[in-house]
């Protein structure tokens, strides 16, 4: 049995509660410490084989998702992941610290690689590092495919203290309106998401796969179940669903029966036990 | 959400002036309320797109498509038996509750109008057009007053006041926003999934970014 969860940013569990209950685990939309109203539209443009996003972190912010957002997504009886995201070290230590007492929050993913907002100036071990003092949540580091050896980010997360990964978050494209040769998204380029996207992920899990022992959710270009399989072949033990939620929001129950398996699976959410002990 | 998704079969594909209406058998999908909004598969693109319901004919939905991209292009080259998925309908619609109905239409604005006409009974209508050609369209709407470029559907405005429901272009619907402060105007945005997942389709309202596929398309600014 293969766990399903939608990748982060990808779906709204108030508004489409019938598609978050198809999931093993909602992951939210990345929530920063100050409300957020987002990039300026134009956000979206689809490209060849793929499509580019400039939302920009558009969220309510902690405190209203703890007032307001999170008792509505109790009823869901779907496992709740939290993404987190901001700006600093201290922002991902202080959303992490408020959510820490909230039992309805299985397990905290660190967006640690949003391409369309000005990144921490911290590396990423050490947000990490910060939001591992703050929380005894199981933590998940979301990495950028961004980078000439994604494999060695995943040492140093591991080293910090994340108990998973979530690999991979967009990367940044472009793209052009032909008759004005200006950027169709507003503020330029954007994280280029969907089928594009499969390959560079799956290498980015096949290579952290080798190199920690940390469970891994695989996404990218996710909309079948042989994608679903593709992903734990190279070393993921949960797949999330991304762009493929756009185009049909009813993707995840059509990869759980064409896997062979009705029924849900729980998600791993913390290292291995000799790992945690070694 | 009383949304689905099913691939439905293309009945017709007519032209209307540089637009085409394209008719699809109905399946189990509901034609909702005018001015909602079904996500269409764009053959061969990634994306669906999102199209306001034209027509609800008898077991079919007709959606008038303006073909001005790559996605749009492939929809209006579809032929009958040919299958597209549809997933709707999403939105909301035009409060239809109004004593004094005026529609009014810009361009590729009037696709939820003959629709939305019907279900209110046939109210007066106004609309604008780029050219003769376009205007072809208005055939889909009787009854209507309509002007080309350089005038525009706004100097056909009568005096007295009416519950104005409006689509077209976004200068046009800027000018009834001052105009008609509680005129009920569909808006339309870059949209990828259609039911608030994506964050894309938003537009800025009193300083917040509102997702149009949630609180719209139809957004009335000011109570009648």
């Amino acid at each position: 049995m293969i766990p399903l969860l939608n990748a982060s940013g990808c779906l709204d569990a108030l508004t489409a509660p019938e598609v978050a209950r198809q999931l093993d685990a909602f992951v939210t939309k990345t929530v920063t410490p100050l409300p957020r109203e987002g990039n300026p539209p134009p956000r979206i443009a689809e490209t060849e084989s793929g499509m580019l996003n400039s939302i920009g972190l558009q969220n309510p912010g902690i405190e209203a998702f703890l007032e307001s957002t999170l008792p509505r997504l109790r009823g869901l009886g779907v496992a709740i992941w939290v993404s987190v995201g901001g700006f600093s070290a201290e922002d991902y230590a202080g959303v992490c610290e408020q959510l820490d007492d909230r039992d309805e929050i299985e397990t905290v993913e660190l967006n640690l690689s949003c391409p369309n907002v000005e990144e921490a100036p911290e590396t990423a071990a050490q947000l990490v590092a910060a939001a591992r003092l703050a929380t005894r949540k199981p933590l998940y580091a979301k990495l950028s495919p961004a980078t000439w050896d994604v494999a060695e980010s995943a040492r140093a997360v591991t080293d910090a203290g994340a108990d998973g990964l979530s690999l991979i978050n967009t990367i940044r494209g472009l793209a052009l309106e032909r008759s004005s040769a200006r950027p169709v998204l507003a503020r330029g380029p954007g994280g280029y998401s969907g089928p594009a996207l499969k390959p560079i992920a799956l290498a980015c899990v096949w290579a952290c796969a080798a190199a920690v022992d940390l469970p891994i959710v695989g996404m990218g270009g996710v909309a079948s179940a042989e994608d679903a399989r593709d992903f734990v072949s190279a070393g993921a033990s949960a797949v999330a669903v991304g762009t493929a939620l756009f185009v049909d929001p009813w993707t995840p129950g059509r990869i759980r029966s064409d896997l062979g398996g009705e029924g849900t699976a729980a998600v791993t959410t913390r290292r291995s036990a000799a790992r945690q002990s070694a | 959400m009383n949304a689905k998704r099913e691939p439905l079969a293309v009945v017709a594909n007519e032209p209307v002036g540089p637009y085409a209406l394209i008719r699809l058998e109905r399946g189990s999908l509901e034609p909702g309320i005018p001015g909602q909004f079904f996500m269409l598969e764009a053959p061969g693109r990634l994306l669906p797109r999102p199209m306001s319901l034209c027509q609800a004919p008898p077991g079919e939905l007709a959606f008038l498509v303006d073909p001005i991209g790559p996605g749009t292009r492939a929809m209006c080259a579809v032929v009958p038996g040919d299958r597209i998925h549809v997933f709707g309908p999403l939105g909301n619609g035009f409060n239809l509750d109004v004593s004094r109905p005026l529609l009014v239409a810009g361009g590729i604005g009037i696709a939820p109008m003959p629709y939305l006409a019907e279900r209110l009974g046939g109210p007066p209508a106004i609309a604008g057009f780029r050219g003769d050609l376009h205007a072809e369209a208005a055939r889909l709407l009787p009854g209507a007053e309509v002007v080309v470029e350089p005038r525009l559907v706004t100097e056909l405005l009568p005096d007295e006041r009416h519950d104005v429901l409006a689509c077209g272009p976004e200068p046009m619907l800027d000018a009834l926003r001052t105009l008609v402060p509680d005129a009920q105007l569909a808006w339309e945005a870059p949209m990828a999934c259609g039911y608030g997942a994506c964050y894309g389709c938003v537009v800025e309202r009193d300083g917040r970014h509102v997702r149009l596929c949630v609180e719209g398309p139809v957004l009335q600014e000011a109570a009648a």
